[in-house]
């Protein structure tokens, strides 16, 4: 097992874990979004780029290249239709000033 | 070291079902629901590289797919009375 | 129809890659399925420059290095805050305006903001984006335009 493999397993598995942490840590809903973002790109290309030097032949690395460019195709879309689903229900975010939040309320009736 | 980032995953994994059960807003609980899913998608690889079956990376890829569907079609519901009730909303 | 040529190679392609076998039966069906998905997408009336972006081929690879480079230095910064706990976070909402004429380039755009961690498009009205993040200087800096201008030079 090569150290370069190795070395990302390591990244990826800190990253992925870091956002799991960041899911069960953070305020509110929006902000838990971006904690999911974490480990959706770059925990995911990192492990799987890891799990690519394994085995570097093959129909092997490809297909994990599949799997890395659906994860990153499918993930914006899935989030984005998520929070536009919250904010069309009326989830409000928790805001640092408040002006900020009655703008938004405005804007959204 | 697969092993220790196949338990890395799992831990995540078991992070997300705690978020999902505690909630509080339902949006919250299909977040965590989605990153389940993704989380299985990199296990289903590693466990595939673990047992020396590189056969798992189609079924990987595959989940990928039916997760984002499930949760797309979970928000195609998203003007239904229950993503609107109240009590929901607050914290 | 160059259009409609470029999806069946890249179908044929990705059966290929998929199967890994080359037995006149398996390759029969694959042609098959790829016509049955052609013929399917001209029913849904999808083959078109915003589902097959052939004219920004050239340009999009530069982008790519330079997004790619965004997402790093975004997750490490979400990465920081995580850890260093709920005090240190200052979430915004906020709408900004986006400069591209055409949707392919604000798909793009918002897409773009969407998968750096620490910022997500949430509505997207005309030209005005709704945008949450997680820290403020985040937005500040999609204010000042440095992503919006790439992508602007991207569609033209």
């Amino acid at each position: 097992m090569n150290i370069s493999s190795v070395l990302l397993l390591l990244i990826g598995s800190f990253l992925c874990i870091s956002g799991g942490v960041g899911i069960l840590r953070f305020p509110d809903f929006y902000t838990r979004m971006h904690a999911v973002g974490v480990t959706e790109t770059l925990a995911t290309a990192m492990i799987l780029i890891g799990l690519m030097l394994q085995n570097p032949d093959g129909l092997v690395v490809v297909k994990l290249m599949i799997i890395l460019l659906m994860t990153l195709f499918i993930s914006p879309t899935a989030s984005h239709a998520l929070a536009s689903a919250a904010v069309h229900n009326n989830l409000m975010p928790e805001l640092d000033n408040k002006e900020d939040n009655k703008k938004v309320k405005s804007s959204n009736p | 070291m697969l092993i220790a980032a196949t338990i890395a995953i799992l831990v995540v994994m078991i992070m997300a079902i705690v978020r999902g059960i505690m909630g509080p807003t339902l949006y919250d609980r299909i977040l965590a629901v989605n990153m389940f899913g993704t989380k299985t998608v990199l296990l289903i690889s590693l466990l595939g590289f673990v047992m020396g079956r590189p056969e798992f990376l189609d079924i990987a890829i595959v989940y990928a797919l039916i997760n984002f569907i499930s949760v797309i079609g979970v928000l195609h519901y998203s003007d239904a009375s229950i993503f609107k009730r109240s009590d929901q909303q607050k914290k | 129809m160059k259009h409609t040529i470029f999806l069946s190679l890249s179908l044929a392609v990705f059966w290929l890659l998929n199967s890994g076998h080359n037995t006149a039966l398996m390759l029969s069906l694959g042609a098959i399925s790829i016509v049955l998905v052609l013929y399917i997408a001209h029913r849904m009336d999808v083959i078109d420059h915003e589902s097959q972006p052939l004219h920004l081929t050239l340009k999009l690879p530069g982008f790519y290095v330079w997004l790619i480079k965004e997402i790093i230095l975004a997750n490490f910064l979400v990465v920081k805050h995580i850890w260093l706990g709920n005090k240190t976070i200052s979430p915004a909402m906020m709408t900004i305006k986006a400069s591209q004429k055409t949707d392919i380039g604000k798909v793009i755009y918002a897409n773009s903001i969407t998968m750096t961690p620490g910022t997500v498009t949430v509505n997207l009205k005309g030209d005005q984006f709704l945008v949450h993040a997680l820290v403020t200087e985040s937005i500040e800096d999609l204010v000042t335009g440095e992503m919006d201008r790439r992508v602007t030079r991207l569609e033209n």
